[in-house]
């Protein structure tokens, strides 16, 4: 029984690395950008949201209305002022920016709140359980995050094959000299695809902030996660990514039920296990 | 009848080059002229040279741009602790041992992350990087996720007293230092140099011309595997002292060097060395802002890398045509007769201007 509810809360775990990883699987498939900073701007997120329920004395759900819009600002003006700079045929600078820009972040974020661990308070509902009978439960925070993560997916998928926002990301993705010949604005298509990017960032960080602990340093940690959901779940496809995310969350929660310190590990060892076997993922969408 | 050859030095390396083995023989008298501290802070200075040369030669030359160079340098200290501790071999010969280990541990971790490409592989040399520190907390032996000293017996085998050992170590910290810098430059002039010349300009061409890639991508990853682990293995045994999270730290061993190596320079054996100089000098008058400085520090690499992505090092050799170290490759004709100045095959700047 205590391994049937580790594979759930490893389920609905995964959930939330479904969302950190489904903002950087959008980018990377829109501009080929792989974004070092994903993981600090989730923990960037989090404070946002933590300033927002203090200063305006709202819930974390409910400030998400603010965070959401608030980080898709921040991310439009990113890719407008900086990152745009860096896109081109070499590989160094958008890796490199971003690198520098995770180590600014980090450090700002440190000399603004200090190291000490936060939490987001989420009042009577951080508690409250759904009994599933046979003495299992299943927390009401954690299926609600599972819901927005499918919700979030859902949603993206339906932007990029049913609007026409969605073609233009396509397009451009597909082939970035011809969608400027079509007369698209590669560089505010880029933003927005940033922006849409760091609003899903935005709900991934609520709802972590949520969850657990956090502090300054935490964001390398997620950027690994979300990296390694996309790789297990294979390059290019959203929903893929989301089994990636559940099957990590699933290996972590295995991992600690043999041994705490086998949490993280297990997860990793898993990304490795994948690319070792079936390096492509294992519901790819699109090649290298 | 060979009526070309290739020459390597030029005017400004035939002057470059005398001036830096002078510069070399000034530190190498260095216990004669500061005190302890100018000691240590140059000895922390040759390990970041070492680290970022190393870094510059994957990402610069081989076009393997890695975030877990960590992973090397923690799993060469761990060596270097497990085998005088476990095994009581002589702290200094746990250096070329951890040299060893570095090496023969690259070669599976480039089988899994070669799969990777571009920036993905970056992240996954982070993740093995994660793998390698969350293992070595499990290590029990050298104290887990506290990790642990060197014992006091240990110490007392490297050299007689404390000044003795404290100068042992800092030429110990140069000549590894010089040896990295001399290993690299030896594998730039050799044949696996030109190799990695084309297939940085283009790899298709490459492959085509009957380069293997991969391979030469893997001995270069061997070989700078192995020098971070000495490296690693050297600055732990200065501090005496090992944990995890220290070991295999992604700031203090892949960030700054990132750093260092973007400053002063990618794909130039000059820039890290000009980098670590610039970066030393900013440490030394900006330390006391904190993190401030941190931040200061990603925004200059940004900078850097947005305005003049050569680095420091890259403007002066392209405006002035500096090189120190002979590594420009000139087909020059031998015969008499009408000169044949044939143009530059390679030259070592990395990319050409886009």
């Amino acid at each position: 029984m205590e391994w049937i509810n580790a594979i759930i809360q490893g389920v609905l775990l995964g959930g939330l690395y479904g969302l950190f990883a489904a903002g950087l699987s959008l980018i990377f498939g829109v501009m080929r950008l792989v974004n070092i900073a994903h993981g600090d701007l989730i923990v960037l997120a989090a404070y946002l949201a933590l300033v927002v329920t203090g200063a305006l004395g709202l819930g974390p759900l409910t400030s998400l209305l603010l965070v959401v819009p608030l980080m898709a600002a921040i991310g439009y003006g990113l890719q407008r002022l900086l990152l745009n700079r860096a896109l081109g045929d070499d590989l160094l600078p958008p890796l490199l920016v971003t690198f520098g820009l995770s180590v600014i972040i980090q450090n700002g974020l440190l000399e603004a709140f200090s190291a000490d661990s936060r939490r987001l308070q989420a009042g009577a509902i951080e508690t409250a359980a759904l009994p599933l009978g046979g003495g299992l439960a299943v927390g009401v925070l954690p299926l609600l995050q599972f819901g927005v993560a499918v919700a979030a997916i859902a949603g993206l998928q339906l932007l990029s094959w049913r609007t026409p926002l969605g073609r233009a990301f396509r397009a451009t993705a597909d082939d970035p000299e011809v969608a400027r010949l079509m007369g698209l604005d590669n560089r505010h298509v880029f933003a927005l695809a940033m922006a849409l990017s760091l609003a899903v960032v935005a709900l991934a960080g609520v709802f972590l902030a949520v969850r657990t602990n956090f502090d300054p340093a935490i964001g390398p940690a997620r950027l690994i996660f979300g990296f390694e959901a996309v790789i297990i779940g294979g390059l290019g496809s959203l929903w893929g990514t989301l089994a990636g995310g559940v099957l990590l969350g699933v290996a972590q929660s295995i991992g600690a039920q043999i041994d705490p310190g086998w949490q993280i590990l297990a997860g990793h060892l898993l990304f490795l296990l994948v690319l070792a076997v079936r390096p492509e993922g294992l519901f790819p969408r699109l090649r290298g | 009848m060979s009526a070309v050859h290739v020459t390597h030095g030029t005017r400004a390396s035939r002057v470059g080059l005398p001036l830096f083995i002078l510069l070399l023989a000034v530190l190498a008298a260095a216990p004669w002229w500061t005190d302890r501290q100018g000691m240590r802070l140059l000895g922390e200075i040759y390990a970041y040279a070492a680290l970022a040369s190393l870094w510059n030669l994957l990402a610069g030359y081989a076009g393997l741009v890695t975030v877990g160079q960590q992973a090397f340098v923690g799993l060469g200290a761990y060596a270097l602790f497990s085998l005088s501790l476990l095994l009581g071999l002589n702290p200094l010969w746990g250096i070329p041992a951890a040299g060893l280990i570095g090496a023969l541990a690259a070669v599976p971790v480039a089988a899994l992350t070669f799969r990777l490409r571009g920036a993905y592989f970056a992240i996954g040399t982070w993740v093995v990087a994660e793998v390698f520190r969350l293992f070595a907390a499990q290590f029990t032996a050298l104290g887990g996720g506290s990790g642990t000293s060197l014992p006091a017996s240990v110490v007392a085998s490297i050299a007689s007293g404390r000044a003795a050992r404290e100068q042992l170590l800092y030429w110990l910290a140069l000549g590894l230092a010089v040896v990295v810098l001399l290993a690299i430059l030896l594998l730039l002039r050799s044949r696996h140099g030109l190799a990695l010349a084309a297939i940085r300009d283009n790899e298709v061409a490459a492959r085509s011309c009957g380069i293997e890639v991969d391979r030469t991508r893997l001995v270069v990853f061997v070989l700078a595997s192995a020098g971070a682990a000495m490296v690693g293995a050297l600055i732990f045994l200065q501090k005496l002292r090992i944990s995890p999270d220290a070991a295999f730290s992604v700031n203090d061993w892949t960030a700054l060097v990132i750093f260092i190596a973007v400053i002063g320079g990618i794909g130039r054996v000059e820039g890290p060395l000009i980098g670590t100089a610039i970066f030393f000098l900013l440490r030394e008058t900006l330390s006391q802002l904190g993190s401030l400085y941190l931040m200061v520090l990603g925004a200059v690499a940004i900078a850097v890398m947005l305005f003049a992505p050569r680095g420091l090092w890259g403007v002066l050799a392209d405006r002035l045509g500096w090189q120190v170290f002979p590594l420009a490759r000139r087909l020059e004709a031998q015969a008499a007769g009408p000169p044949l100045r044939a143009p530059l095959v390679s030259t070592p700047s990395s990319r050409e201007p886009s």
